[in-house]
């Protein structure tokens, strides 16, 4: 490849999602993120029994991420060939736990905060 | 047990209005794209672009980007852009036909002319290229992007109207016939018998490509267990499997570890589909081999109009294939300055994939401003190309290679070219058609 620049990556990302589904998904992981870290700010700190409520939530984020990976390609897990394809298949897990584990919290603290 | 305590950050105070206007800074900051885009030029040259494949079309948008005020005309009477990439997927029963299909016109920008006729001759003394219907272009500067010929005519006893039928596949020939090429070897694979895969001798696109599809046949073969009834035959057109001797030594160990039959130097030049046989022309004369299932891929020519006319090279090994004459770097014809090829037409070593063409795109561009503009190119083409190289439905080798070649991996260390890899094969499904298509906006 001759470059791989953050424009190239942006333009293959649109591509992949289409546009509109692209940014879209941007605009909702970061409303999701700033609305962490506004429950945090707000609070002052991060409460330890919604967070380990939505810590334990966090496998099922991974497993669910790496099953949509799975569905939407013609692989499984008998395709890992090498150590790279574990470190992805892994990181594809942990981005799902972390981001399961965010939103389950912020939407914990927005409706405890609302009731 | 953990103590709410324990978790306690300390966090400045920040009311509700600062934090807002911190968090829309920041997203501001994340969605401003850096400031990539070349600045604009001012020229009238007459720029004529010949065919509106993947080098065709990324170089107009790229061209009308740069140069708003040049008069930039694409002639090519294809109404339908061809994702070339896709077909092995389509073959393989992953995508259906239309995955391949789109319009020409959606990827061509609405500042150029297009001409929607086939080009029938070039003359490039008179700097002129005359249409099917008779019109005439005349141009400053010419990009040859006409694409290469698929000559199944060169194979006696071919015909493309059997293609699907009683066991006869060819990949190459389009989207439609790609799903046909499915249907017999999904046939094929329920029933065995002898699968017989072969590569012309001229230059062709995806060199790869044919050794993919003897992998997928395998890789059907034994999902389906009918493995131990089907015997899988590649007649390689020379002493080797692949141009690249240190990929060729990995492709002959997957050939042996898989039990396929190699024979060399068979170069295939006729079929009878009645008697399922294919001829070949080898060291000790002519040879049948045969088959119940077989994947035809014909000599590939340049087209016509560069074929015959003094743009192709007219000596050595491709005098009677037709490829554009030009300097390997810059891909500037040799004898006429003001011609460049870019993509399968060019005569290069290497280079007929549609990541070479995402190389050469720039080059081409480059080149040619600097040219207009009397100024010094800066970029030039080093043979690099690259081929996700399937091995089973699931898995694949990113070989990337140049004209010495010299493996030349994306991500050195971290995937390795020569490895059966899931990361690959996501690649080749998921990432590279969003990386065509960007290429053909210009974007990538």
């Amino acid at each position: 490849m001759k470059d791989l620049t953050f424009d190239t990556l942006l333009a293959v990302f649109e591509e992949v999602f289409g546009v509109g589904l692209f940014w879209a998904l941007v605009a909702v992981a970061a409303v999701i993120t700033l609305a962490f870290l506004w429950v945090v700010l707000r609070d002052r700190h991060v409460k330890a029994v919604p967070f380990l409520r939505a810590e334990l939530l966090a496998p099922i984020g991974a497993v669910a991420s790496i099953w949509f990976v799975f569905a939407i390609t013609s692989s499984g897990m008998k395709d890992m060939g090498g150590p790279i394809d574990l470190i992805v298949l892994l990181s594809i897990g942990v981005a799902g736990g972390v981001g399961s584990t965010i939103l389950v919290y912020v939407m914990q603290s927005l409706i405890a905060k609302s009731s | 047990m953990i103590k709410p305590e324990d978790k306690k950050m300390l966090l400045p105070n920040m009311s509700r209005r600062g934090f807002l206007a911190l968090a829309a800074s920041g997203s501001a900051l994340a969605v401003t794209r850096p400031g990539a885009q070349a600045e604009s030029l001012k020229t009238k040259a007459n720029i004529v672009i010949l065919g509106s494949g993947a080098a065709g079309t990324a170089l107009a948008n790229r061209l009308s980007e740069r140069m708003p005020n040049a008069t930039i005309t694409i002639v090519d009477g294809r109404k339908r852009h061809l994702y070339q990439p896709g077909f092995t997927l389509i073959a393989a029963g992953l995508k259906p036909a239309e995955y391949s299909v789109s319009k020409t016109e959606q990827w061509l920008p609405d500042t150029i002319k297009w001409i929607e006729e086939y080009a029938s001759e070039v003359d490039p003394v008179a700097k002129k290229i005359t249409t099917a219907s008779g019109t005439k272009v005349t141009y400053d500067y010419l990009i040859l992007a006409t694409g290469l010929k698929l000559d199944f005519n060169s194979i006696e006893g071919m015909d493309l109207g059997l293609v699907g039928k009683d066991g006869i596949g060819a990949v190459y020939a389009g989207p439609e016939h790609a799903e046909k090429t499915w249907q017999a070897m999904d046939a094929f694979t329920d029933k065995g018998g002898i699968g017989l895969f072969t590569r012309p001798a001229t230059e062709m696109k995806c060199a790869g490509a044919p050794l993919k599809y003897t992998f997928l046949t395998d890789d059907y073969a034994r999902k389906k267990d009918t493995r131990g009834k089907v015997k899988i035959h590649y007649a390689a057109h020379s002493k080797s499997l692949f141009s690249v001797p240190i990929v060729n030594e990995k492709v002959r160990m997957l050939f042996d570890e898989r039990g396929f039959e190699t024979d060399y130097d068979h170069v295939m030049v006729a079929i009878d589909p009645g008697k399922k046989l294919a001829t070949f022309n080898t060291p000790d004369g002519r040879k049948d081999l045969p088959y119940d299932f077989i994947n035809v891929i014909p000599p590939m020519v340049a087209p016509d109009p560069v074929r015959f006319s003094d743009l192709a090279w007219q000596t050595g090994k491709w005098a009677n294939q037709g490829w554009a004459e030009v300097d390997k770097y810059t891909l500037r014809h040799v004898r006429y300055s003001e011609i460049f090829a870019v993509g399968d037409i060019a005569g290069v070593p290497k280079g007929k994939t549609a990541a070479s063409v995402k190389w050469q795109v720039p080059v081409v561009e480059d080149q040619l401003i600097a040219q207009i503009f009397g100024k010094e190119a800066t970029q030039t083409y080093n043979g690099y190309t690259s081929c996700p190289l399937i091995t089973r439905v699931g898995r694949a080798m990113l070989v990337e290679f140049d004209y010495n070649n010299n493996l030349t991996p994306s991500f050195p260390g971290i995937i390795a070219p020569l490895e059966e890899l899931w990361i690959s094969w996501l690649m080749k499904e998921i990432a590279l058609k969003a990386t065509y298509n960007a290429m053909l906006r210009g974007r990538a």
